[in-house]
């Protein structure tokens, strides 16, 4: 069915299930062309596509619909431009996170994000996904990196938006549109990003906290004059202490770190990453708070009645709940509902991104969703794009 | 129609926010872009959200175009009016909502100036990043619509990543809040930057920084501007990032010496004034490897307090309005090129100021690429205005064919929809319209503007009719 449009396409075996709906085919275009082709042939059968990088956070979302085609775009692993005076680098989706970084350092130069699972997520997925990492304290997230774009629609059109300066604001900005648009709205095949200069040096201070002492040190973390690059906060014990650590980086990076270990009052400075640093260890179920930072103390008291292990961000307001052991449907939808209550009630929000159940609230309420649902059918009229696995059935 | 609409308004409005005086309106037919102008058919200023979604509810009503303005000072005519619609003015809705130092925001209405929130925060050691060249006048509505930037956007970023949630009145007049913290599509992203065609910003919560520990503020003079271009590329070269890195040729220093008497040193063929801020000992590093980088400069001169930072300053932030005391008219341009193709396209810039014997001063965000050329010309000399035109036109060819944009920070507005298609091709200008057409179907909000003719919403092609076979089997909704 799909054997006459010149992109390579193997049938589809149980490994390649997207939620355990398992497509037909696996198609693994080679260019930007091969994409639209695909899409268009897709079109024209009425085939529901659901793209994939590396596959490291496949299994996130809602399961699609319906899934006739899994679109993998490994075969798209080719950096096309490192502008390394320009501090821009172009690349194609299917790049993976080390891969792109080892080229970039070879230049004195990297991409400011830290997403999980980097030895296996592409940059296609990290967009699509809109996964962050400590750093996006200082340097914000993957849509504020982004400065160009090249995606392809459902019914096959190759469209493209920003470009490879950092300063642009012709026309509407799609980078931003479709960074965390989980596949819904088309391909992203192409992207350009703005780079930074590796840090000189870079330092850890660590501590040990307890739970009432983590708003007030991180208040005055970020208020602080060294700057911290990221500020990180982990309990794997609901029960336990809480494991602080703070990034340094820069020039006198250990100078700033021991003005800062002075603001914690206790713990070290070292020049070894904390072994948890940025991870995501177990997202069969993962929960995601974000929250202004007043709230911190609402939120890890809200989190330790769930059980679940807490790692993230006290600075920039976004820590992700873990499970170490399995977690039931109707315990996690109860854990999830007593959990946003609160959450909430401190001006936050909580999203459940991954869980195997379908009787779970992923998503809280979106006062843009009437608008989100018509961005998704003037997108994709057709339901083509990784239907029924965003919020509101998007 | 308008009429009927007028009545309407009236009976929304208080009486002294309803403006239909010919003599009044015309104080609105223009932005900072000045010649493009069009009487607007009527101007209201509501005073809070709700008037707004009314007025834009009525305009739908009555299928009335309308558009929306802060304190006009947009420099690509993305506040002009319509003759056959509304001009929504934001300049009543002024008020700081909510200052939130915990949070490290603030929550302002659109018609607040980018200073004052800065003014508002700065004793407390805090400050809004973006700092358009106008943030003394320009409003946060108006920075929200055009994405602004500014001197410092090199190291902070523009509006687009200072700004956390804004509550809009949509373009069919319904009040929605777009959230960073909220999942879904990152339509607030989208919204910034979108020049008033998605709709109206109403309340904005933009982000604070901290007020960095220390600043350094040098000029260094350069006998050409080659020289000045090799050590701005040295600088990135050697992995600082800067506040700010700006450039001024020979003949926008003359404006400028003439104008405000900024005193920079004589002679100079390029000043280059660069900003380092950060923590103290940080700055300091960056300092000394400053000075090794700008040995070839025939003066340095650092700021050793605000004053004298102001000073410095003080030429570069006048640089626009300084060439009107050196020329009749002119137009100020905005490209941007990639910063490794700034000498190659000065140099083609110079030779354009040749063949069409119009002069062309040169001001510019050298560290992200961005020119400001200001295009010289006598108004009463016949054909110059056509030849300043052409030059100016062609600075954006060139900013296209290497790779950079037609506008870093003033917009498309009016002034630039036609070149549109020459950086955007035709398949990414429709999927744009996708965007447009998904908030705005009936091409009310601030028509005519960003877009060269667009399609009729019902007109972009590959849409799907009828109902889908899953909708049709009850298997899914179709949104």
């Amino acid at each position: 069915m799909l054997d006459d449009i010149g992109v390579t396409v193997r049938q589809a075996g149980e490994e390649d299930a997207v939620g355990g709906v398992r497509p037909r085919w696996v198609a693994l275009p080679e260019s930007v062309e091969e994409v639209a082709a695909l899409l268009r042939a897709c079109a024209e059968r009425d085939l529901a596509v659901v793209p994939a990088g590396g596959g490291t956070k496949l299994h996130w979302g809602s399961p699609p619909e319906r899934c006739d085609v899994l679109l993998d775009m490994c075969c798209m692993n080719e950096i096309l431009e490192h502008a390394a005076g320009d501090l821009v680098v172009r690349t194609q989706a299917g790049v993976t996170m080390d891969a792109l970084a080892a080229t970039l350092a070879e230049q004195g130069q990297e991409l400011a994000l830290d997403p999980p699972f980097t030895e296996h997520t592409t940059v296609g997925g990290t967009l699509a996904t809109a996964t962050a990492g400590p750093r996006a304290f200082r340097y914000g997230t993957a849509r504020d990196l982004l400065i160009g774009i090249t995606v392809v629609l459902p019914d096959g059109t190759i469209a493209k938006s920003g470009g490879k300066v950092v300063k642009n604001v012709a026309g509407y900005d799609l980078g931003k549109l479709f960074t965390g648009s989980q596949g819904t709205l088309g391909v992203i095949a192409e992207a350009t990003f703005r780079l930074h200069p590796l840090p000189a040096d870079r330092r850890w201070v660590t501590a040990e906290l307890d739970r009432a002492e983590v708003a007030p040190i991180a208040a005055a973390l970020a208020a602080s004059q060294a700057e911290p690059s990221a500020v990180e906060v982990d309990r794997p014990d609901p029960d336990g202490p809480i494991a602080l650590a703070v990034l340094v980086e820069g020039a006198e990076a250990e100078t700033r770190a021991l003005a800062l270990r002075e603001l914690v009052g206790k713990g070290s400075v070292t020049a070894e990453r904390p072994p948890w640093w940025g991870l995501i260890q177990r997202d069969e179920v993962l929960v995601e708070v974000r929250f202004p930072t007043s709230g911190t103390e609402a939120v890890l008291d809200a989190a330790a009645g769930t059980g679940f292990a807490l790692r993230g961000s006290p600075v920039t307001g976004r820590v992700l709940l873990e499970s170490w052991r399995p977690v039931g449907e109707e315990e996690l939808a109860a854990a999830v509902s007593g959990l946003r209550a609160k959450v909430e009630a401190a001006g936050g929000r909580v999203n459940v991104l991954a869980a195997p159940y379908a009787g779970v609230e992923r998503w809280g309420q979106v006062s843009g969703l009437p608008l989100m649902r018509r961005v998704k059918e003037r997108f994709d009229p057709g339901r083509m794009m990784s239907p029924g696995r965003f919020l509101g059935g998007i | 129609m308008l009429d009927t609409l007028t009545a309407a308004l009236r009976s929304l409005l208080p009486h002294d926010s309803v403006i239909t005086d010919p003599v009044r309106l015309r104080t609105y037919e223009c932005d900072g872009l000045t010649y493009h102008r069009a009487t607007p058919g009527v101007v209201v200023l509501p005073d809070t959200a709700d008037q707004v979604a009314r007025v834009v509810r009525l305009c739908n009503d009555f299928a009335v175009p309308f558009v929306a303005r802060g304190s006009g000072t947009g420099l690509s005519g993305g506040a002009l009016p319509r003759e056959d619609g509304v001009l929504i003015v934001t300049s009543k809705m002024r008020r700081i909502l909510e200052i939130d130092l915990d949070n490290r925001r603030a929550v302002v209405e659109p018609g607040v100036t980018n200073l004052a929130i800065t003014e508002a925060v700065r004793d407390r050691g805090h400050y809004y990043a973006p700092d358009p060249s106008s943030q003394q006048i320009c409003s946060i509505g108006g920075n929200v619509a055009e994405n602004s930037g500014g001197a410092h956007c090199l190291k902070y970023g523009f509006t687009v990543n200072h700004v956390e949630a804004c509550e809009i009145v949509t373009p069919d007049g319904d009040l929605v809040t777009l959230d960073r913290m909220d999942p879904g599509y990152d339509l607030l992203g989208a919204f910034i930057g979108s020049e008033g065609t998605l709709g109206i910003a109403t309340k904005i919560t933009v982000r604070l920084s901290r007020t960095p520990e220390s600043v350094v503020t040098v000029l260094a003079a350069f006998e050409n501007i080659e020289q000045g271009g090799k050590a701005v590329s040295a600088i990135i070269g050697a992995g600082i990032v800067p506040a700010a890195i700006e450039m001024m040729d020979a003949l926008a220093i003359e404006a400028a010496e003439a104008a405000v008497a900024c005193s920079y040193p004589a002679g100079a063929g390029a000043v280059l004034i660069v900003e380092l801020d950060g923590p103290e000992a940080e700055v300091r590093r960056q300092f000394a490897r400053l000075q090794e980088i700008c040995s070839a400069a025939f003066e340095l001169r650092v700021a050793a307090d605000a004053a004298e930072r102001a000073a410095i300053w003080k030429g570069r932030k006048s640089a626009f309005a300084a060439v009107g005391r050196i020329s009749p008219a002119y137009i100020v341009q905005d490209g941007v090129v990639p910063r490794t193709a700034l000498p190659g396209v000065l140099a083609a810039i110079d030779r354009l100021s040749h063949e069409h014997h119009i002069r062309v001063a040169n001001v510019f965000h050298a560290g992200d690429g961005n020119l400001h050329p200001l295009v010289l010309f006598d108004d009463a000399e016949p054909g110059a205005g056509e030849r300043a035109e052409v030059v100016s036109g062609a600075i954006l060819d060139l900013c296209i064919e290497h790779g950079g944009s037609i506008t870093g920070e003033h917009g498309v507005g009016v002034d630039k929809s036609r070149y549109m298609p020459r950086m955007f091709s035709e398949d990414d200008l429709d999927t744009m319209q996708l965007v447009r057409c998904a908030f705005d179907p009936r091409g009310l909000s601030n028509p005519g503007k960003v877009f060269p003719t667009p399609r009729l919403c019902g007109e972009v092609p590959g849409v799907r009719k009828g109902v889908h076979p899953l909708v049709e089997s009850g298997k899914a909704e179709q949104f």
